[in-house]
C-alpha cells in the first residue's frame, strides 16, 4: 500500500500532466558529521554521472569530527552548470537536529525524503513528502548493529535512485568501483541500496516532477577533487621533497600526493625516490622546501591561510635569495581561524605580497581540476626557471569537492630545471657570479651544493648582497639586486599561464574573475543574456603578475566587473596597482564572502543593480 | 722511478688538499670573540679529517654565531637563513642531497629561544648534521641582552641579574634523541678539535654546545660565560681522544680507564674517564649527571652521550642512494601509462 503523502493535494494521475523537471535540480542530503554519509553521497553523485548527466557535488561540513550538521549538495545540470545553486529542490533529511529548518528551506514544489518518525509533513503542505522507515529497513539488511549507522546511508541512495528514476544497474556499477576487491563490503552496501530501492518501489507513490534521464554528456569525463588533481600535478612534475603541516582544507592534497608517490616512485628494491616530511609547523615546512630547493630538489608544501601567514618570513627569503619552491594554498575563510571548512578567495593579496620589504610573488590561479593538474606541474617549471617560490592558489570549493572534468593530458614538454651550472660548465667558464644577469633575462645561474668544483660554492643569505653573492650594504648593490628582481617579475608576465578569453565580442561591458568564481560567472552570463539582453565579455585571470592581455581587455571595455569571493575586492585591488591610472576607474566590484561558494544569481542580481537594469 | 726537481709543495691532508683550501673570508666579529677560535677548530678538523670541502653544506640562522660560516671553508656552499630556522633549511637541504655533509652553526638565542621549536624537532629526527651552538649567554648583535642559556644569577655589564634558569641544550639534546652530545669551550683547542673530528665521523645528530665568550658584552666579573669563569670552572667529564680511520693505531691504553667507541666510519673515539665510571652510552645517567652539575654550579665539558646504532632520519625515509634533487626525469616523472591508468580509474 502506498504511504506517500500526497502533499500537493494532487491525484497520482495528474503527475503526467505537470511539467517534468529533468536533469536540472539539486539534491541536499542533510546528515550528521561522522555518520559515514560521504561514500553514499559519492555513490549517488557518480550514479547521476553514470547516467550521462553533468553533475557536481558540494560538501558543506562543519569544523568538527562528529556530531555537527553536514549538508551534501548534488547538482544535476543538463546545461553543464556546476556552480552552487541557492536552492536545492530535493531534500534527504537524516539529521533530526536540522530537519525542520531543512524542510522549511525547500522551495515550493520541492521534495522531502525523511526518516518517518521525524514527521516533517507537519511543517510544509506545499512540498512532496516521502517518509521512509530508514532504521527499520537498515536493521533488516544489516544484522550487525554497529554497522547500521553507515549502511543506513546506502538505503537513502536506493530510495532516491528509485524516486528519480536512476538506473539501479548504474548505481551497482558505481558501488562496485567504490568497493572494488571488497566483495563483502559491496554486498552489504548494495543490499542496503536495493532495500531502499525496493521499499520506494513498493510503498512510495511518486508525486513530484523531478527525474534523472539518461544523457550522453559525461562520456570520457572523469570525476576528481582539486586537491587530488594538484597532487597528481606535483607527482607528474617529478616532485622529490614534500614538507607539510596538516591543515584543513589542504591536508588531502598532500595525502593524495603521498599516495601517488608510494604508487609510482618506489624502486624495485623498495627504495623511495622521494621524501615526505610532516613538519613541526608551517614555518618548518616552508623552511624545508627552501632548503631542498636550494640543494636542487623539486620541493613543495601545501597549506591554507593560517599556514600562509606563518610562511611569510621564509617567503621573503625565497624571493630575495632566489630559491625555487612550490606552495599550494587551498584558501579557506579567514581572518584568523575564521571558518576553517568554508571557502574563500581572500588570501590573494597577502600571498602576492607575502613577507616584509618589497616582496612580490608569482601566483598561479587554477580555475578547474584540470588546471589544478596542469598548474600543479608547471608551477615547478616556473619556480626553477624563475628561481623563486611559486604559489598555487586554489580554494576549499575546488580542492575538497568532486568535479567533472575532461581527462588530464600528459605533460608535453620535458621538465624545465632552470639555470644550473655543472662542474663541467664551471671548468669551461672558470667561475661564475650567482646573481649576475649574464643573459639579459634577469635570472642568474646557480650551482648546487655538492658540485665537485673549487669554484662551485657561493654564499646564500637573506641579508644584502651583491651580484657575486657577497655581503654588501652598498646602496648601489642593494638597488641593483632589487631592480633586477623587479625585471625578473616583469618577465614572469610572459611565462605564467595566459588568461583565458571566454568571450570577447563587441560588448562595452566586460567581466574578470579567477578560480572557482568562473563556474558561477559562466552561468550568470547566460542569465544576464537571457534576462537582461546583455551579452557581456569575460576573461578569466589565471596568474599574477597579470599578462598584457588583461590590460588589453580592460582597455577595450567601458566597464569591467571584477567578480570575486572576498570582502575587500582583492583581485580588483591588485589590478588597480597594475593598470594605468586612466583604466582604474573602469573597474567595478561584485563580491561574495559568506563562506559558501558564490552562486550565479548573486552575480546576476548585483550586476543588474549596478547597471540599473 | 721519475725524479722530481720541483720544490716541495705545501703540506697536504690525506685527500691532497692544503689547509688553505679550508679557510674562509676574514672575520668581521670582535677581536677575541670565542666564535673565531671555533671557526679555526672547524678548519683544522675538516682539514685533518680530509673532508672534501665541496661536500659540505654550511648552515646558519641569524646572529653573531650565524655569520661565522663566512669565515671558514669558502669552497663549501653556505646558507645563512632566517633567525631560528636553520634546522628546517638544513633538513630540506639534506633531503635533497644526503651525500653531502651538514655543518650548522647556531647561537644560544638562535637555538634556545626563537628557534627552540625547530631545534627540538631536529634532535628528535636524529638528522645527520653537526649542530654547533656558539654559546655566550647573550644577544651580541642587539648589544647584550640575556639569552635563555644565561645561568641563573649571572650578571650583565649593566648590573642586571638573570633571574630565570638556563636551558641546558645538552640535557635537552640527549633527552630528545640526538646521538652525539657534548660541551666544550672555545678556549680548549685540544678538546674541541677532538670533539669536532669525532663529530665528522659520526652518523646522526651531533649537538655540541661550545661556550664561546662574548668579549664585548659578557666577559666581565659576574658572568658565567666569561673566559675567566670557564678557565676556573671547566670540569671535563672525560678526556676526549680521537683516532681517524686512516690513521695508524697509536699507543696502547688501559681499557679500564678509557671508554672506546667505534665510529660509523671505522674511526675510534677514546674517552678517558675523569669522573668515576661515567658511561657515555647511558642516556638517563647522562641527563642526571648534567642536572647534578647544574645544582653544583659546575660547567661540565666533554662527550656526554653517544649512540652509534640509532638510525638517522635519512635511514628512516629509506631513500635511494643517489641525491633526490638530481634524479633524472626518467626516474621522477611517471610515464604516460601511469596517467592513463589513473584517468581510467576516475571515469
Amino acid at each position: 500500500m502506498a504511504t506517500g503523502d500526497l502533499a500537493l493535494g494532487q491525484e497520482q494521475g495528474e503527475l503526467s500532466t505537470r511539467d517534468r523537471v529533468i536533469n536540472d535540480f539539486s539534491i541536499n542530503v542533510a546528515t550528521v558529521n561522522g555518520s559515514g554519509s560521504q561514500s553514499a553521497n559519492s555513490v549517488l553523485l557518480k550514479s547521476i554521472f553514470g547516467m550521462g548527466v553533468p553533475v557536481s557535488g558540494k560538501n558543506l561540513f562543519p569544523s568538527n569530527i562528529a556530531g555537527l550538521p553536514t549538508w551534501y549538495i548534488i547538482r544535476a545540470s543538463k546545461a553543464g552548470y556546476v556552480a552552487r545553486k541557492r536552492d536545492a529542490e530535493v531534500l534527504v533529511a537524516l539529521n533530526p537536529e536540522t530537519a525542520k529548518d531543512d524542510i522549511l528551506a525547500l522551495p515550493k514544489g520541492g521534495v522531502a525524503i525523511y526518516e518517518e518518525n521525524l514527521n516533517l509533513k507537519q511543517y510544509r503542505d506545499d512540498v512532496a513528502c516521502y517518509p521512509v522507515p530508514f532504521d527499520k529497513i537498515t536493521a533488516a539488511v544489516c544484522p550487525e548493529a554497529k554497522l547500521r549507522k553507515l549502511v543506513k546511508n546506502m538505503v537513502y541512495v536506493g530510495v532516491v535512485a528509485q524516486l528519480l528514476s536512476i538506473d539501479l544497474g548504474v548505481v551497482e556499477a558505481g558501488l562496485q568501483k567504490q568497493f572494488k576487491k571488497k566483495q563483502k563490503v559491496f554486498d552489504l552496501n548494495f543490499g542496503a541500496v536495493k532495500a531502499g530501492f525496493d521499499y520506494a518501489q513498493e510503498k512510495l507513490v511518486k508525486h513530484d516532477p523531478y527525474f534523472i534521464e539518461q544523457m550522453n554528456e559525461t562520456a570520457g569525463k572523469i570525476i576528481i577533487d582539486g586537491n587530488a588533481a594538484c597532487g597528481m600535478g606535483a607527482v607528474f612534475a617529478g616532485v622529490t621533497v614534500v614538507a607539510w603541516y596538516p591543515i584543513t582544507p589542504s591536508t588531502s592534497l598532500v595525502e593524495a600526493t603521498t599516495d601517488l608517490l608510494k604508487k609510482f616512485r618506489v624502486t624495485p628494491e623498495g627504495k623511495a625516490t622521494f621524501a615526505v616530511v610532516q613538519a613541526e609547523d608551517e614555518l618548518a615546512a616552508i623552511g624545508m622546501v627552501l632548503g631542498a630547493g636550494w640543494a636542487g630538489a623539486r620541493s613543495m608544501t601545501a597549506t591554507s591561510g593560517p599556514g600562509i601567514s606563518l610562511m611569510a618570513e621564509f617567503s621573503g627569503l625565497g624571493y630575495y635569495a632566489e630559491i625555487p619552491g612550490v606552495i599550494f594554498d587551498v584558501q579557506r575563510t579567514g581572518p584568523s581561524t575564521g571558518l576553517p571548512t568554508r571557502t574563500s578567495q581572500a588570501d590573494l593579496l597577502s600571498t602576492a605580497f607575502l613577507s616584509h620589504g618589497d616582496t612580490k610573488h608569482v601566483v598561479l590561479l587554477p580555475g578547474s581540476v584540470k588546471e589544478c593538474f596542469e598548474f600543479g606541474y608547471s608551477a615547478f617549471d616556473l619556480a626553477e626557471r624563475l628561481q623563486t617560490p611559486v604559489f598555487v592558489l586554489t580554494d576549499l570549493d575546488l580542492g575538497m569537492n568532486n568535479w567533472m572534468s575532461d581527462e588530464f593530458d600528459y605533460p608535453e614538454k620535458p621538465l624545465d630545471r632552470g639555470k644550473v651550472l655543472t662542474a663541467a660548465d664551471l671548468e669551461k667558464l672558470g667561475g661564475f657570479a650567482r646573481y649576475r644577469d649574464v643573459d639579459g633575462d634577469a635570472i642568474g645561474w646557480r650551482t648546487l651544493p655538492g658540485t665537485r668544483h673549487p669554484k662551485a660554492s657561493y654564499f646564500t643569505r637573506g641579508s644584502g648582497h651583491n651580484d657575486a653573492a657577497g655581503y654588501s650594504e652598498k646602496p648601489e648593490d642593494y638597488t641593483s639586486v632589487m631592480d633586477r628582481l623587479a625585471r625578473k617579475f616583469e618577465n614572469a608576465r610572459k611565462l605564467v599561464p595566459a588568461p583565458v578569453t571566454v568571450k570577447n565580442g563587441t560588448s562595452k561591458v566586460g567581466f574578470l574573475a579567477y578560480g572557482t568564481t568562473d563556474f558561477a560567472l559562466r552561468e550568470s552570463l547566460d542569465q544576464i543574456a537571457k534576462e537582461h539582453g546583455v551579452s557581456a565579455d569575460y576573461t578569466r585571470v589565471r596568474a599574477y603578475p597579470f599578462a598584457q592581455e588583461i590590460h588589453d581587455f580592460v582597455a577595450s571595455h567601458e566597464r569591467v566587473y571584477v567578480v570575486e569571493q572576498d570582502r575587500d575586492a582583492q583581485l580588483e585591488s591588485l589590478l588597480k596597482l597594475d593598470l594605468p591610472a586612466d583604466q582604474v576607474t573602469k573597474l567595478r566590484s561584485i563580491l561574495h564572502y559568506n563562506g559558501l561558494p558564490i552562486d550565479a544569481r548573486t552575480i546576476t542580481e548585483e550586476f543588474a543593480t549596478k547597471e540599473g537594469l | 722511478m721519475a725524479t722530481t726537481t720541483s720544490a716541495p709543495g705545501p703540506k697536504v691532508n690525506h685527500i691532497g688538499l692544503p689547509v688553505i683550501d679550508y679557510r674562509g673570508g676574514k672575520s668581521t666579529l670582535c677581536a677575541g670573540c670565542g666564535h673565531n677560535a671555533i671557526s679555526e677548530r672547524i678548519i683544522d678538523a675538516m682539514y685533518e679529517m680530509g673532508v672534501e670541502p665541496e661536500r659540505v653544506m654550511k648552515m646558519s640562522g641569524i646572529g653573531c654565531s650565524s655569520k661565522s660560516p663566512a669565515y671558514f671553508m669558502s669552497r663549501a656552499h653556505s646558507f645563512n637563513s632566517v633567525h631560528g630556522r636553520m634546522p628546517a633549511v638544513s633538513t630540506g637541504a639534506i633531503l635533497a642531497n644526503h651525500n653531502n655533509m651538514l655543518l650548522g652553526v647556531s647561537g644560544d638565542g638562535d637555538s634556545a629561544s626563537i628557534g627552540m621549536g625547530q631545534f627540538v624537532h631536529l634532535l628528535r629526527r636524529n638528522l645527520p648534521m653537526i649542530y654547533i651552538i656558539e654559546d655566550n649567554g647573550v644577544y651580541g648583535l642587539t648589544k647584550g641582552q640575556f639569552s635563555a642559556t644565561a645561568d641563573l644569577g649571572s650578571k650583565l655589564k649593566t648590573g642586571v641579574i638573570n633571574d630565570l634558569p638556563a636551558i641546558d641544550t645538552c640535557a635537552l639534546a640527549i633527552q630528545l634523541g640526538a646521538t652525539f652530545v657534548g660541551r666544550s669551550f672555545s678556549g680548549d683547542k685540544k678538546q674541541l678539535l677532538s670533539m669536532l673530528k669525532a663529530a665528522i665521523a659520526h652518523k646522526g645528530t651531533v649537538m655540541l654546545d661550545v661556550i664561546s665568550p662574548c668579549v664585548t658584552f659578557n666577559d666581565h666579573e659576574g658572568s658565567t660565560k666569561s673566559y675567566k669563569f670557564m678557565q676556573e670552572n671547566d670540569e671535563p667529564i672525560n678526556d676526549v681522544g680521537f683516532v681517524a680511520s686512516f690513521e695508524e693505531i697509536d699507543v696502547d691504553y688501559d681499557s679500564g680507564e678509557v671508554f672506546e667507541v667505534e665510529m660509523h666510519d671505522g674511526s675510534s673515539l677514546r674517552l678517558r674517564k675523569l669522573q668515576e665510571d661515567y658511561d657515555p652510552t647511558d642516556r638517563a645517567n647522562a641527563v642526571r649527571t648534567l642536572m647534578e652539575a647544574e645544582n653544583n654550579n659546575e660547567v661540565l665539558t666533554g662527550v656526554f652521550y653517544i649512540n652509534t646504532e640509532k638510525p638517522t632520519f635519512i635511514d628512516l625515509l629509506n631513500v635511494v642512494d643517489e641525491p633526490l634533487g638530481t634524479l633524472p626525469e626518467s626516474v621522477t616523472r611517471p610515464p604516460k601509462s601511469a596517467l592513463d591508468a589513473l584517468m581510467n580509474n576516475l571515469r
